[in-house]
């Protein structure tokens, strides 16, 4: 009962249990913090419309993004996952999502940020809607912890619109 | 016969229900852990609750080593969801984030797009020939949580089995001795 072996086992059970409970208690700390990020997102220019020879559109942008958004990190915070994707419906698809951006900040006093940038992924649409089609810009952010729960949530920006021709 | 009397009584009653009382415990060990196992399924409503990180391809965010805790509902998949996946053929899940999204009106199936966010591009090299997008079923879960560094023994012991071997080999033998 009183063997080396018991007493590690018995250390090594009771060491593991605290840091898991720890881990479980710094994650809910996270919940505290109510953050209030802002976003704004422009359209520079349309670089180029075109339709594939497999009846494609693609569309190449530049696009000027501007956001705050410091009040996301937290003390557990290890890096934020930032990303802007393209939203629109079309006949065949209620729904197109597709990322046009991403970027990682990995501290506080880099999440005050101003880009511009072309479109860093293709926007290629499943068939040739494109044309004057209207879209969303939804800048998309995922909080990466150093332990525990990862928190994910957007700023959907409306109101941007496709030219009729291809150019 | 004196000599197989001598034989059939060393084999005692006290020594036979210690040996059953080890054999019983151990097999509680190892069915109590198949049922939190099995309970941690039904709750995440993943067939893998829990994932080792085995690739750099999501560095600086998840490291070779981290364990991510999966879930699996029927909201549908959107643009950064973590998931993992598995290609038809091959059984290592692979942990990426999903870039695009295309939903059908009328079926509401999904096309997915993924890749790592260390990656230059999109993992459509990486699908089975022929396949350009995923789909629903492809997906076995969605990251929700995650824990550093925890996974990095199940990875050593995948890569050098013998102490895989030295591990049980030790836990069975605290198990047996653990009646003095």
């Amino acid at each position: 009962m009183h063997s080396f072996g018991y007493r590690a086992n018995a250390l090594l059970t009771f060491a593991l249990t605290i840091l898991a409970l720890i881990c479980a208690m710094v994650s809910l700390s996270d919940n505290l913090n109510s953050p209030s990020p802002s976003a704004e997102i422009q359209i520079l220019n349309i670089n180029w419309f075109q339709r594939h020879p497999d009846g494609n559109d693609e569309v190449s942008l530049t696009l000027n993004i501007t956001a705050d958004l410091q009040s996301l990190f937290t003390w557990n915070t290890k890096q934020v996952f930032v990303f802007v994707a393209a939203e629109y419906e079309t006949p065949k698809n209620s729904l197109n999502q597709v990322s046009v951006w991403d970027g990682i900040i990995p501290a506080k006093e880099h999440a005050k940020f101003w880009i511009q940038t072309s479109n860093k992924y293709r926007l290629i649409d499943q068939g040739g809607n494109l044309r004057g089609k209207e879209f969303n810009l939804t800048l998309h952010w995922h909080v990466m912890p150093k332990t525990g729960k990862m928190f994910a949530d957007k700023i959907v920006m409306s109101g941007y619109r496709l030219p009729e021709e291809y150019r | 016969m004196g000599f197989i009397g001598q034989t059939l009584d060393s084999f005692k009653p006290t020594q036979l229900r210690q040996a059953l009382s080890q054999a019983i415990s151990l097999g509680m060990i190892v069915t109590s852990a198949l049922m939190i196992w099995k309970g941690l399924m039904y709750f995440t409503g993943s067939e893998s609750p829990v994932v080792v990180v085995l690739s750099e391809s999501m560095e600086p965010g998840f490291k070779r080593g981290d364990i991510l805790f999966l879930h699996m509902n029927k909201d549908p998949i959107r643009t950064g969801d973590i998931v993992v996946f598995n290609i038809d053929g091959r059984d290592i899940p692979i942990v990426h984030r999903v870039i695009e999204v295309h939903e059908h009106g009328g079926t509401g199936e999904v096309e997915i797009l993924t890749k790592g966010d260390n990656n230059s591009v999109d993992d459509r090299a990486m699908y089975a020939h022929g396949q350009r997008w995923l789909q629903q079923q492809h997906i076995i879960g969605r990251a929700i949580g995650y824990l550093p560094n925890v996974g990095y023994l199940t990875i050593i012991m995948t890569e050098k089995p013998i102490i895989k071997y030295i591990l049980i080999g030790a836990l069975g033998l605290f198990v047996l001795s653990s009646t003095e």
